[in-house]
C-alpha cells in the first residue's frame, strides 16, 4: 500500500517539477529574445531612424520611408478589412441560426484565420500584381486586409454572442426593427470587445512580412504613392538582416525593436480596454 | 395610442431590415468567396507546372531553374519535418506551462505570467528569425550541436540524424525556433480550456485523495480534450505555414538529406526566397504549385481537426 | 368575468410548437381590458410560452410556431400579414432579468419612443419624466439621467425597464416574472406599481409566486403541462377552485 502511494507521490513530484521547468523554459526564451532585441536594437534608435530614408549599403540612414509605408498600408488594410469583418460577424451572430451560409462561413473563416500568410500574398499577387503588371502599396494593403478580415469576423461574432438574448428581446419588444436592435443595442453593448478585436488584428498585421513580399515589395526611396512598390518595415528588415552588411544589420535590429514595441503596445492597449469595459458588465 | 407617423415609418423599418440582412449576408458570402478565390487562383497559377510535371512533382527532389526541372519533395519534407520537430517540443512544454498557470502558480503570479506568454505569442515572427540567425545559431553550433553529435549521434541508429558539420542552421535549428514560436499559442489556448474546468469536478477528484498530477492527467485532460486537440491543431497549422521564423535559419538548400544538421527548405521559405526572382513561366508556376500544396496541407489539417472535434462532441452527446 | 366588460385579447384554439414538441394545447382564454390577469403554474407548464405568443416574441427563434388565433381589438395577431413591429409597439414587455440598454438612463427610455414618434427635445424630456414618474423611479434618478443604466440597483433597473416599456404608451403590458430577480422591498414597489398601472393598461403577468398572483391580479389562469386547467376570478381560484388539479397546486401538494 505504501509503496504504491510512494510511487504516486514520486510521479506527482516529478511531473509538477517538470511543469515548473517548462514555465521557466518559456520565460527563458522570452527574456532572451527581448533582451537581444533591446541590446542590438536600442543603439540604433535615434533621430536619424525617423528622419532619413533607407540607405544603400555602406552609408548611414534611417527607416522613414519604411515606417511611412507600413503605417499607410496598415491603415488602408484595416479600413478595408474591418467593415467587411464586422458585417460578416454580425451576419454570423444575428442571422446565423437559419440556413447553411452561417455554419459554412464560420468553418471557412477558421481556415482563413490559420491560412499561411504567404499564401495570401501569393493570391493577391495572382489577382492584382500579375494583372496590373507592377507591385503596389494597394496590393500590400489588400493582402493585409485579407488577414484582418478573419480576425475581426471571429471576434465580432464572439462578442455579439456574449450579449444576452434578453437584451435583444427587450429592444424587439419595444417594436424596434431588427436593424436597430443590432446596430443600436447589441453592437453597442459589445463595442469594447469589437474594438479589442480590431486592435488585435492591427497588431497582427503590423508584424507580418510574408504577405508583403510579393505585393508591396519594397522601395528604396521616399514615396507615398500607393500605386507603386512601397517601402515597409518588415520587408526592409528581412532584406537588411539577410545581407552581409553591418550597418544594414544595425538598422534591421532597430526596425525590429520598433515593430515589436508597437505590436506589444497594441496588444497591451487592447487588453486593458477589454478588461476595463468588461468589469462594467 | 402613440402618434404613429403612419405606415410610412413602419414600411421603412421593414425595408431597412431587408437591406441590412442582405448586406450582412453578402459580406458573409464574401468570406466564402474569398476561400474559393484563393483556391481557384492558386490552381490556375499552378497549371503550367501541373501540366509539365503531373503527380511526379510531389516526389521529385530536383530543383533546377536552369534546366527547368522542379520537384516539391525537398520543401514538403522540410515543412513537415520542421513542424514535426516543433510540435514534438512544443506540445509537452505548452502542457507544462498550462498546468503551471492553472494549478501550481501562486495567485498573484498568474496574471502577469499569463500575460507574458500571450505577449510572446504576439512577437512578430521575423524577430524570431533574426534572433535565430544572429544569436541562437552561433551558440547552437558551438555548444549544443557538438554535444548532440557526441551523445545521440554516437549511437548507430541515430547517427545519420546528426551527420554533417555543426553550422548552427539547418532543419533542427529551424524546428527549435519554430517550437519556441508556437509554444505561446498552444499554451494560451490550453490554459484557457484548463481554466474553465468546473472547480467542483477537480474537487471531487482531490476529495478522494488524488494528487495534483493525477487530477490533471485523469480529470482535467479528458474533460478538455477537445480544446487541447484544437490547440495542437492550431499550433500545427501555424507551424506549417510559418515563413519568417524558418527562412532565416533553414539554410535554403534544395537538397534532401537525413541529417537534421543539414540545411533544407520549407515551402514557405522557398517561396519567400525565390518568388520575386523567379523568371520563366515554369519556375513561377512551380512555386505557385508549392503554395497550393502548402494551402492544401493546412486546409486538410484544419478540416480534420474540426471533424475530430465534431466527432468528440457527438460522442459525448453535446451535438446530435 | 365581469359581464359586458371589454375583452382586450381573445385567445382561440391556440397550439404552440417548439419544433415537434406541442407546448401549448388548445388554449382558449379571454383577457379583460384594464385588468391584471395572472398566469400561474409549475415550471414547464407553458405560462411564459403563452405570454410570449401575445407579442410574437417567439418569432425571433427558428423552429417555434403558433397555430390558432389571438384576437386583439378584433385583429388576429398571429396573421402573417400582421406587422410585427407595430404589434410590439402596442404590446410592451418586461422580462425576468432587468436588461438596461448600454446607454444613459435618459436614452434607455427615449429609445422606444424615438422609433415611432418624432418628438422635439422638450417633449422627449417630458415623456421621459412622465414614464419615470409612472414607474416610481423619477425621484431617485432625476439628477443622474445621463448616467449609464447599469449604475442602478437591481430593483431600480427593473423599474427602469418598466418605465422604458410604458414610455411608448402601449395598450397592453406583459410582465414575465418581473420580480423573481428582486428583493422583497423592490418586489413590493413593483406590485404597487402594477396596481396603479392597471387603470390605464391591460396587464398580463406570469409569476411562479402564487401569493403574488393572489395579491396583484384580478383574474388568474392556472396552467399545467401546456393545458389551461382553470381560469377565473382570482378570489375564486384561490378560495374555491373548481378543478382538483388547481386545488392541489394552490395548496402546495406539488410544485
Amino acid at each position: 500500500m505504501s509503496s504504491l502511494y510512494a510511487r504516486r507521490r514520486m510521479t506527482n513530484t516529478l511531473n509538477l517539477a517538470a511543469s515548473y521547468l517548462t514555465m521557466a523554459f518559456g520565460l527563458f526564451w522570452l527574456s532572451w529574445i527581448l533582451f537581444t532585441l533591446l541590446k542590438y536594437g536600442f543603439g540604433g534608435i535615434n533621430l536619424a531612424m525617423f528622419t532619413q530614408m533607407t540607405p544603400p549599403p555602406g552609408s548611414a540612414g534611417g527607416l522613414l520611408n519604411a515606417i511611412a509605408g507600413s503605417l499607410m498600408m496598415a491603415l488602408a488594410g484595416t479600413l478595408i478589412g474591418t467593415p467587411v469583418g464586422i458585417l460578416a460577424g454580425i451576419y454570423l451572430a444575428e442571422y446565423g441560426s437559419r440556413g447553411w451560409l452561417a455554419p459554412v462561413t464560420r468553418f471557412i473563416n477558421d481556415i482563413l484565420l490559420s491560412a499561411p500568410s504567404i499564401v495570401i500574398g501569393l493570391f493577391v499577387y495572382e489577382v492584382v500584381v500579375a494583372n496590373s503588371k507592377h507591385f503596389s502599396g494597394w496590393a500590400g494593403a489588400l493582402a493585409l486586409s485579407l488577414i484582418v478580415i478573419p480576425v475581426v469576423v471571429r471576434t465580432t461574432e464572439n462578442m455579439l454572442r456574449l450579449v444576452p438574448d434578453t437584451m435583444r428581446e427587450a429592444a424587439a419588444a419595444l417594436g424596434a426593427p431588427q436593424t436597430k436592435v443590432i446596430m443600436q443595442v447589441t453592437l453597442r453593448a459589445s463595442k469594447a470587445g469589437v474594438i479589442t478585436g480590431i486592435l488585435l488584428a492591427v497588431a497582427r498585421i503590423s508584424g507580418e512580412t510574408a504577405p508583403l513580399l510579393f505585393t508591396a515589395l519594397n522601395n528604396q526611396f521616399w514615396s507615398l504613392d500607393m500605386n507603386q512598390p512601397l517601402a515597409n518595415l518588415p520587408v526592409v528588415i528581412f532584406q537588411f538582416a539577410m545581407s552581409p552588411y553591418e550597418d544594414w544589420h544595425h538598422l534591421a535590429w532597430a526596425g525590429a525593436l520598433l515593430i515589436t514595441a508597437s505590436v506589444l503596445g497594441l496588444n497591451i492597449l487592447a487588453r486593458t480596454l477589454f478588461h476595463q469595459k468588461n468589469s462594467q458588465f | 395610442m402613440p402618434k404613429l407617423s403612419s405606415n410610412g415609418l413602419l414600411k421603412r423599418g421593414v425595408l431597412l431590415d431587408l437591406i441590412f440582412h442582405n448586406v450582412t449576408r453578402l459580406f458573409a458570402f464574401l468570406v466564402f468567396a474569398l476561400l474559393a478565390g484563393i483556391i481557384l487562383s492558386l490552381i490556375i497559377g499552378s497549371m503550367p507546372a501541373i501540366r509539365a510535371f503531373g503527380f511526379g512533382f510531389l516526389f521529385s527532389a530536383e530543383w533546377n531553374p536552369v534546366t527547368e526541372k522542379f520537384g516539391a519533395l525537398v520543401p514538403i519534407v522540410g515543412t513537415l519535418a520542421t513542424s514535426f520537430i516543433a510540435l514534438l517540443i512544443a506540445i509537452p512544454v505548452s502542457f507544462g506551462i498550462a498546468l503551471f498557470l492553472t494549478e501550481l502558480s501562486p495567485a498573484w503570479l498568474r496574471r502577469p505570467l499569463g500575460t507574458a506568454i500571450e505577449l510572446l505569442a504576439g512577437i512578430p515572427s521575423i524577430i524570431y528569425g533574426m534572433w535565430g540567425l544572429f544569436v541562437f545559431a552561433p551558440i547552437f553550433a558551438e555548444t549544443v550541436q557538438p554535444w548532440l553529435k557526441n551523445s545521440l549521434g554516437a549511437t548507430t541508429l541515430l547517427a545519420p540524424l546528426f551527420d554533417g558539420a555543426p553550422m548552427g542552421i539547418g532543419m533542427l535549428s529551424a524546428g527549435i525556433i519554430l517550437s519556441i514560436m508556437v509554444i505561446p499559442f498552444i499554451a494560451s489556448v490550453m490554459r484557457d480550456v484548463f481554466e474553465v474546468v468546473p472547480p467542483m469536478l477537480k474537487e471531487s477528484a482531490y476529495g478522494v485523495g488524488a494528487t495534483t498530477w493525477e487530477v490533471v492527467w485523469n480529470v482535467v485532460l479528458p474533460y478538455t480534450k477537445a480544446g487541447v486537440i484544437g490547440s495542437i491543431m492550431l499550433g500545427l497549422g501555424r507551424a506549417l505555414g510559418e515563413t519568417m521564423a524558418v527562412t532565416f535559419v533553414i539554410g535554403n538548400a534544395h537538397k534532401l538529406s537525413t541529417s537534421l544538421f543539414m540545411p533544407g527548405n520549407s515551402i514557405a521559405s522557398a517561396l519567400a526566397n525565390e518568388f520575386t526572382e523567379a523568371d520563366g513561366e515554369l519556375y513561377t508556376s512551380s512555386l505557385i504549385e508549392l503554395g497550393l500544396i502548402l494551402f492544401f496541407i493546412t486546409f486538410v489539417v484544419l478540416a480534420l481537426s474540426k471533424l475530430l472535434l465534431l466527432q468528440l462532441g457527438k460522442h459525448e452527446g453535446k451535438t446530435t | 368575468m365581469t359581464p359586458n366588460a371589454p375583452t382586450k385579447i381573445s385567445i382561440r384554439d391556440l397550439n404552440f410548437y417548439y419544433g415537434k414538441f406541442l407546448a401549448l394545447k388548445n388554449i382558449n382564454l379571454d383577457i379583460e381590458e384594464n385588468k391584471v390577469t395572472a398566469f400561474i403554474g409549475p415550471s414547464g407548464c407553458g405560462k411564459s410560452t403563452l405570454l410570449r405568443t401575445l407579442n410574437r416574441m417567439y418569432q425571433l427563434y427558428p423552429g417555434q410556431r403558433a397555430e390558432g388565433q389571438i384576437l386583439m381589438d378584433g385583429e388576429n395577431v398571429l396573421d402573417p400579414k400582421q406587422d410585427l413591429n407595430m404589434l410590439r409597439a402596442k404590446v410592451g414587455m418586461v422580462f425576468q432579468k432587468p436588461t438596461p440598454f448600454p446607454m444613459s438612463i435618459f436614452d434607455n427610455i427615449a429609445f422606444g419612443v424615438k422609433l415611432y414618434e418624432n418628438l422635439g427635445r422638450r417633449e422627449m424630456e417630458e415623456r421621459v419624466e412622465w414614464a419615470l414618474r409612472k414607474a416610481a423611479l423619477w425621484e431617485e434618478v432625476k439628477d443622474k439621467l445621463q448616467q449609464s443604466g447599469n449604475s442602478l440597483s437591481g430593483g431600480q433597473q427593473q423599474r427602469l425597464c418598466i418605465a422604458r416599456g410604458i414610455a411608448v404608451k402601449p395598450e397592453v403590458v406583459l410582465l414575465d416574472e418581473p420580480c423573481s430577480a428582486l428583493d422583497p422591498i423592490s418586489t413590493a414597489h413593483i406590485e404597487e406599481l402594477i396596481n396603479e398601472l392597471k387603470s390605464e393598461y391591460t396587464i398580463v403577468i406570469v409569476t411562479h409566486n402564487m401569493q403574488q398572483a393572489a395579491r396583484v391580479s384580478d383574474y388568474t389562469a392556472y396552467m399545467y403541462l401546456g393545458d389551461l386547467i382553470e381560469f377565473g376570478d382570482t378570489d375564486n381560484i384561490f378560495t374555491t377552485p373548481t378543478q382538483k388539479a388547481t386545488e392541489d397546486y394552490i395548496t402546495g401538494k406539488f410544485g
